[in-house]
């Protein structure tokens, strides 16, 4: 029942954000650009001109267009992209598996990395290899994510030729619409650097949190008291100790959302990953504005989303903390 | 309290922290004095010349002794446009640095001596505002404005566009440093005697405990301003930045990165090298002045 009164909130929360970030997306629809110059250039008369325009309902006052947008925004149907003549909807659908791939491919390479690496520096913490991570975790944190995904295309793909430089690869349609790259020996090929790229400036952040979080678990009663109990080694450092290291990540995980998103704008770019921050840097540099629209509604409902499960994932995993207004 | 004196004799002693800084300071001269010191002014047109463009660095056999580092495509000296665009990144960080602090030592103020409905709304505020991230933010506010204007008003704006908006978004960390340095400060004794001696709240909160609470100002300013660079070069390198002709080093490296694919690496790497080397050193010293000036952050830390 708890739980349940939990979501209740939170799902009212989210639609409260929700509501506000349509209004915003809303809101720039009007002042951004002209959107039949792009849709028709410069050898339409005026006439026609005014004709398209009240049939693309853009000459109707702000409150009208922005009701039908909410009413149609509610069935799905974020406007007609100018570009794509295509729903924004279906098109940043579309794209969405292409990011998805991507952060997975990225959480990935990062969990495999930085969870190790964290645990070897707290528990040798004077060894010279855990000094060279540390190092290199200050010297990873200085260095933008763009420069990361240009450096390993420059080296891997340019000059080395090991691994393909832009693009998804060959991709396989699942039967619900889904295109992956998963499957495919070239799709995974394409993968690995926009994933390394991705995951690098989280990786140094988090193996240092992870590290700090290790060591302050390492000296409680808890740990020292299963330790005299005569527990292995091994068993109080990753089932004990480890174990309540992850709260912190999972929170600092959700934080992350934010950034992370934008840094899949970043390395798309660079990588010309068919995703949606590739596209919604295209849309910008056409005036597409349903699409930046429907991009900015779609980042906020992940944002929200993630946000909201991680809080829930927190509020199970951690025995000290109550749901907030349970009672106990 | 450290003196300022002891802090340079320790700042002598530590070898990270020296090299960093001596990094810090030829950067800062060297943008400082860009036109005076750089070969060429590369925002001059009469001084370049489209026949030079992309030459190597001055060591390979095609390149020539007046370029060091090669030019780009359009034939201006990449040493040149690093200082001028190393100023403009500088600037740009420093700038979106001072509005935040302002924006942030005000509300973090006010909230942690008001306290109550303020603080739990400026609190919640911070942590929605935070959790979207800054890069995000910036991204769709410019996306929005420069769609909205054409490209030569842009062009003029952008610099106060990208302080604004780096200055901004980021007001929570200050807000928050400010905050509990408060929380901690309000119940000592000599805020309690100033108000007692009938001080307006107003000058108990600024004369007498913003004193006390800027040391964690200062030390989280020097990781802002890295902060506030690197976002700016990647703003800058997704075309929503400082334009091509006022570059700042992301800019830089936009222009050039797509030319590595013919081999023209030059362009895109010594910029992209200093722009590393910034970050770097003030992330370094960042970590240094946290580690002397505020002992209490480094538990868990070693």
């Amino acid at each position: 029942m708890h739980i349940l009164a939990f979501l209740i909130r939170r799902a009212i929360q989210a639609v409260i954000v929700m509501f506000v970030i349509s209004l915003i997306g809303f809101s720039i629809q009007g002042n951004l650009g002209d959107p039949l110059r792009e849709l028709v250039g410069q050898s339409v008369s005026e006439a026609e001109r005014q004709l398209l325009r009240d049939e693309l309902g853009l000459n109707d006052p702000f409150f009208a267009q922005y009701a039908r947008f909410m009413g149609n925004a509610l069935q799905g149907d974020l406007g007609t992209s100018y570009f794509f003549k295509r729903p924004a909807l279906d098109v940043i659908l579309g794209k969405f598996p292409a990011t998805f791939e991507l952060v997975l491919g990225a959480t990935v390479i990062f969990l495999a990395v930085s969870i190790p690496a964290g645990i070897y520096c707290a528990i040798n913490r004077t060894s010279w290899f855990a000094r060279i991570i540390m190092t290199g975790s200050i010297v990873g944190i200085s260095v933008p994510v763009f420069l990361t995904a240009i450096f390993l295309q420059w080296i891997f793909a340019v000059e080395l030729g090991w691994l393909p430089s832009s693009g998804r690869g060959d991709t396989i349609t699942l039967p619900w619409g889904w295109d992956t790259g998963l499957l495919t020996i070239d799709g995974l090929a394409h993968l690995i650097l926009p994933s390394i790229a991705l995951s690098s400036i989280m990786l140094p952040l988090f193996i240092r949190l992870i590290r700090a979080e290790m060591m302050e678990t390492m000296g409680t009663d808890y740990v020292r008291f299963a330790r005299a109990k005569g527990l292995s080694t091994r068993r109080v450092r990753y089932v004990h100790a480890f174990r309540n290291t992850l709260l912190p990540v999972v929170t600092v995980g959700g934080l992350m959302i934010g950034t992370l998103i934008a840094y899949t704008i970043l390395t798309e770019t660079v990588f010309q990953w068919p995703g949606m921050g590739f596209m919604f840097l295209e849309a910008i540099n056409r005036v597409d504005t349903p699409l930046i629209i429907a991009y900015i509604i779609m980042v906020g409902l992940i944002f929200v989303v993630v946000n909201t499960v991680v809080d829930f994932v927190y509020t199970l995993i951690n025995p000290m903390v109550k749901l907030p207004g349970a009672k106990s | 309290m450290i003196t300022w004196r002891s802090l340079f004799k320790k700042f002598l002693s530590d070898p990270v922290a020296l090299c960093s800084g001596i990094v810090l300071l030829i950067l800062v001269f060297m943008a400082a004095l860009a036109p005076f010191i750089a070969p060429q002014n590369p925002y001059d047109l009469m001084q370049i010349d489209i026949m030079d463009s992309e030459l190597p660095p001055s060591w390979h056999d095609e390149g020539e002794a007046r370029f060091p580092l090669g030019t780009d495509e359009q034939g201006r000296g990449i040493l040149s446009t690093i200082m001028y665009g190393t100023g403009i990144s500088l600037l740009i960080g420093i700038g979106a640095v001072i509005v935040q602090a302002i924006l942030g030592v005000t509300l973090g103020l006010i909230a942690g001596y008001k306290g109550g409905w303020i603080d739990a709304f400026l609190m919640r505020l911070a942590d929605i505002q935070m959790s979207l991230s800054t890069l995000m933010i910036a991204i769709i506010v410019l996306a929005i404005f420069s769609a909205t204007f054409d490209a030569n008003v842009y062009a003029d704006y952008a610099i106060f566009m990208l302080i604004l908006i780096i200055g901004i978004a980021e007001w929570p960390k200050y807000a928050r440093t400010v905050r509990s340095s408060v929380l901690g400060e309000k119940n000592k004794e000599y805020v309690d005697a100033a108000r007692v001696i009938g001080l307006p709240a107003r000058k108990v909160m600024w004369k007498h405990i913003l004193p006390n609470t800027l040391t964690p100002v200062l030390v989280i300013s020097t990781i802002q301003v890295a902060e506030a660079i690197m976002t700016e070069a990647a703003l800058s390198f997704l075309g929503l930045g400082m334009p091509v002709d006022k570059p700042s080093l992301g800019s830089l490296i936009r222009s050039g990165y797509e030319l590595i694919f013919s081999g023209s690496w030059w362009i895109t790497f010594y910029p992209a090298m200093v722009l590393i080397a910034l970050i770097l050193a003030l992330n370094l010293l960042g970590d240094w002045m946290r580690d002397v000036l505020n002992p209490k952050l480094r538990r868990g830390e070693d």
